[in-house]
């Protein structure tokens, strides 16, 4: 075991497959470390947390605006219709969690296939495209998904599409610069010498090598969509019904000025966990860009 | 024989990287007399570069530093002058010219501008005055219709130009001496040549000394008196250019000398085997080290060329080589 | 002059296609209108408190519902040009003057918060750039990541608890206090000491975003050859910092601000309503409410119409700083 020429082997063996050299170098940012463990610990808590709490986050349970740490039985005290806080940012955890990752994937699809788009041809699709991302990018984005939600309802799916759909700008602007880079890039020139049909170059050959920095945006987007979905339940605009952390803040911002606990506390939530995704993010900048590596 | 212009002695630069502090200048003494013009020649890495920034006063901050030996220039000794003089002294009394035209001009001011921001730090002229003097120094540097090319950006000049541009604001307050760094090496071939000619015929117009840095043979032996020869931060071979290419002293120079067909041909009229330095530069660990930094690379290699580095060997007009069998080549 | 010329045509181009981008807008506006459940007539039948059949087909008659969709898309469009956007039935006004009455306190708070974003940012991300591991540089991660990771809307409230509540120095909501009396200044000064928090709070996402990216362009800009060159001119350092490093650093930001636009846009809706500004975003807010589709489609038209103005004035700032741009393409 201790033979060095194992131990070489060992170390060439290691060092060879990528995901442990993208840990490697993931683990030295000690900040996404530790946001990668409260992370785990977000959605450890939104997957089994209200089993594990048991109270019901609709029920109303003691006097609203009890303060937290007034009455030890409801920790982070009461929201204005006595309803336990904790048990609300706890049920409120899935939900945005939910919201987040999925229309994070909704903006990444549609970002990446028209990023890709663009990036892959020239001439008129191009041309189109890149007025259609044009179009998008005026939109002011919370409006335009409040204006969807308004006409079509607050719905959870609903809500997902509407933030999907007004937020994958960024991504496809990345990955047309990616695309725009490698389709230049000799191996993609091979490939096209040696017959392969635009489809597989743009699928198999070019996308990737083009994925590291979509990867990352697609953390960050996950961060945002929180955002947002917070955003547009302070405002109202988000299915009564469910709770999710920005809807426990929109509740209560009427009496935030006598109780503004009910305010800071969902934020801190979602504060902490946009925070850790984008610390995450970061670190996950550092193990895929190797640009950055020498740094 | 009067004081020289400028005299550098047992230079020694220090470079602060992750791996440790390298001497990347190691114990390096030339001088440079009134109208002269020496060239450094070496590979990439071997500290012609450094050299040139630290007689300018611009090692990189807080990495680079001059650890010990003295620049003196006119008697002036540069190493400890206050970063008010070394301001005064760039771009007026000494000043530079880098490898790179295509980036070493700011690319959202017009090339009057940057000429004439040097005329008005160091002489103090007026706008006006300053603008007319760029469009007049943009004509010695033999830019056609300097008048209206005055108000160009850089974007709007070819590299030859914008190396003209560089050579018209480095000249612009007739300095005493003028350092070339690789001049030429992103130009094109007939460009290269059209940019020697104008310095050449600048200095024999204003006599200013030239230090001209580069990696080319050839430019060498057409431009300068005297030449240095570098590697791995030292000192290889100093002396007269027809000397040295007639008889190298040094085996890395005679290395260097054979690459280029056309000098030796030139020059002695027979025809060495063109060959080439076999192995790579040392790694800046290396640097430093109690031996023949070439040694790896030389087949006249001996046990005393590991054991300690070689002493400087004088022979006839000032040549002089850092090699234990300098008296064999 | 050729340049002039040149200017012109870029800019009719950017303003040709912004006019196309207006309708696109309007398609969509109309488009959605259309799909939605629900129509104008629903609308007015709601708010009479129910009508028969009979009425409702009347009312279809009367405002064209029961053309075909073209013929409807095409006299909206018509109607938008003579700046007819409808009728709001919650506020039983005209749509475009509801807007146009808000839309001043909507772009008082938008411009100054983005300008007020810009400059900070700018000033943190060159001071933080000149001392990478400083205090400010530290501060600047800092900001960056909370401006990023905080919800803008908590924010706002978080500042209300302390600058409005806990230290009272400014007032809880509103754009100007009605028992104010006074002269242009009394009431400037009134409308100012409102505007801090507000501003403060939707400049804070953008702060964070224009100094990261402000000190990461200028550590690039300070490490490059034109940088060199400005010091090997002997300019002082704030020359060199300040005329050749900063206007350089200035092009990435004011792109990266004009991308913004449409999120600053989302922002003020937000910040609008925390704070009580009397703007588009409270009116936006109030209109969703009331489900006064009209009104939000209007008000969808005209945020996009600013965010299209202030990408017009974005390229004429980045041609300003940069005279690359536009002179290529």
């Amino acid at each position: 075991m201790s033979d060095p020429v194992t131990v070489l082997e060992e170390e060439i063996e290691k060092a060879r497959h990528p995901f442990t050299e993208a840990w490697e170098m993931f683990r030295r940012n000690h900040a996404a470390l530790v946001a990668l463990v409260v992370l785990t610990g977000v959605v450890i808590m939104a997957i089994i947390g209200p089993a594990l709490y048991g109270r019901d986050p609709y029920d109303m349970v003691w006097t609203p605006f009890t303060r937290p740490g007034e009455n030890w039985d409801f920790i982070l005290g009461t929201d204005y219709l006595g309803r336990d806080l904790l048990a609300m940012i706890i049920s409120g955890t899935r939900v945005s969690i939910i919201i987040g990752l999925a229309a994070a994937f909704v903006s990444v699809f549609i970002g990446v296939t028209v990023g890709a788009l663009v990036g892959f041809y020239r001439g008129w699709v191009e041309e189109v495209l890149m007025r259609f991302t044009e179009f998008f990018q005026v939109l002011p984005t919370l409006l335009f998904s409040m204006v969807i939600v308004a006409l079509f309802g607050a719905s959870l799916p609903m809500i997902v599409l509407a933030i999907g759909v007004v937020s994958w700008t960024a991504v496809a602007r990345i990955t047309r610069a990616e695309f725009l880079r490698i389709r230049e890039l000799e191996y993609v020139t091979a490939s096209r010498a040696s017959g392969a049909r635009n489809g597989k170059l743009m699928f198999r050959v070019i996308l990737p090598n083009a994925l590291p920095p979509i990867i990352v945006q697609s953390a960050l987007m996950v961060g945002s969509a929180i955002l947002f979905e917070a955003g547009l339940a302070f405002l109202g605009l988000t299915d009564p019904n469910v709770v999710s952390w920005g809807q426990i803040i929109g509740s209560n911002r009427t009496y935030f000025l006598d109780a503004s606990f009910t305010v800071t506390i969902p934020g801190v939530a979602i504060f902490v966990t946009v925070l850790c995704i984008s610390l995450v993010g970061d670190g996950l900048n550092d193990a895929l860009n190797p640009k950055l590596r020498a740094r | 024989m009067t004081e020289p212009l400028l005299k550098v002695e047992n230079l020694r630069i220090e470079l602060t990287t992750r791996a440790g502090v390298t001497p990347v200048i190691d114990n390096l003494s030339f001088e440079l007399g009134h109208g002269e013009n020496i060239s450094f020649v070496g590979e990439s890495g071997c500290g012609k570069s450094m050299t040139a920034l630290s007689i300018m006063g611009l090692l990189p901050e807080g990495v680079g530093r001059i650890a010990s030996g003295s620049i003196q220039f006119h008697g002036e000794e540069l190493t400890t002058a206050s970063t008010e003089r070394l301001r005064d002294i760039r771009g007026n009394e000494i000043s530079m010219i880098f490898q790179e035209p295509m980036t070493s001009l700011n690319p959202v001011y017009t090339v009057g501008e940057q000429i004439a921001e040097v005329l008005r730090a160091h002489q103090g002229l007026s706008k006006k005055a300053a603008w007319d003097m760029a469009a007049e120094l943009l004509d010695a540097v033999r830019i056609p219709n300097a008048k209206s090319r005055v108000g160009d950006y850089p974007f709007q000049m070819s590299g030859g130009q914008r190396q003209r541009v560089m050579i018209a604001m480095a000249l612009a307050c007739k300095p005493k001496i003028l350092i070339a760094d690789e001049p030429t090496t992103a130009l094109d071939v007939t460009v290269q040549a059209q940019i020697f000619d104008l310095l050449r015929d600048l200095r024999r117009n204003t006599g200013t000394s030239i230090i001209m840095i580069t990696h080319d043979m050839g430019a060498v032996a057409e431009m300068a008196e005297r030449m240095i020869v570098m590697y791995a931060g030292r000192n290889a071979e100093i002396g007269p250019v027809d000397q040295i290419i007639d008889r190298p002293r040094h085996p890395y120079t005679k290395g260097l000398i054979s690459c280029v067909p056309h000098i030796v041909a030139n020059l002695t009229e027979e025809r060495h085997d063109l060959t080439e330095v076999p192995g790579i530069v040392p790694s800046l660990q290396e640097f430093g080290k109690n031996r023949c930094l070439f040694a790896s690379r030389c087949n006249l290699r001996t046990d005393e060329c590991l054991r300690e580095r070689p002493p400087a060997r004088e022979f006839e007009n000032g040549q002089k080589a850092d090699c234990w069998h300098a008296e064999e080549l | 002059m050729d340049g002039a010329v040149n200017f012109l045509r870029v800019t009719l181009i950017r303003v040709f296609y912004a006019v196309i981008l207006l309708i696109a807008v309007l398609i969509l506006n109309f488009s959605l209108m259309h799909m939605a459940p629900g129509d104008v007539a629903d609308t007015i039948a709601q708010a009479a408190g129910g009508i028969d059949a009979e009425a409702l087909e009347q009312i279809r008659r009367e405002y064209g519902l029961d053309q075909p969709f073209l013929v409807q898309l095409g006299r909206y469009i018509g109607n938008v040009l003579r700046f007819d956007l409808g009728y709001s039935f919650f506020y039983s006004d005209k749509v475009t003057s509801l807007i146009l009455s808000r839309l001043p306190a909507t772009l008082l708070l938008v411009i100054t918060a983005q300008l007020l974003a810009l400059v900070v940012g700018v000033i943190l991300g060159v001071f933080s750039a000149r001392k990478p591991n400083g205090i400010l540089s530290h501060f600047v991660t800092f900001l960056a990541l909370f401006g990023y990771s905080a919800p803008v809307f908590w924010t706002g409230l978080l500042m209300l608890v302390i600058f409005s509540l806990m230290i009272p120095i400014f007032p809880v909501a509103g754009m100007r206090d009605v028992t104010i009396e006074g002269g242009f200044f009394a009431q400037a000064f009134d409308i100012a000491r409102h505007l801090v928090l507000p501003m403060i709070t939707l400049s804070s996402i953008f702060l964070a975003l224009y100094s990261r990216l402000a000190r990461a362009t200028m550590m690039e800009v300070l490490g490059s050859d034109y940088v060199r060159t400005a010091k090997a001119k002997g300019l002082t350092n704030r020359q060199v910092v300040y005329k050749h490093a900063l206007k350089n650093s200035l092009s990435p930001v004011i792109t990266l601000a004009g991308l913004q636009l449409s999120a600053v846009v989302s922002g003020a809706v937000l910040v609008e309503t925390v704070f009580s500004w009397p703007g588009l975003g409270t009116l936006a807010f109030q209109s969703i409410l009331a489900r006064d589709t009209p009104l939000i489609l209007g008000i969808l038209f005209f945020s996009a119409l600013v965010v299209i103005v202030g990408n017009l004035l974005t390229d004429l700032a980045l041609r300003l700083v940069d005279p690359r741009v536009g002179g290529k393409k």
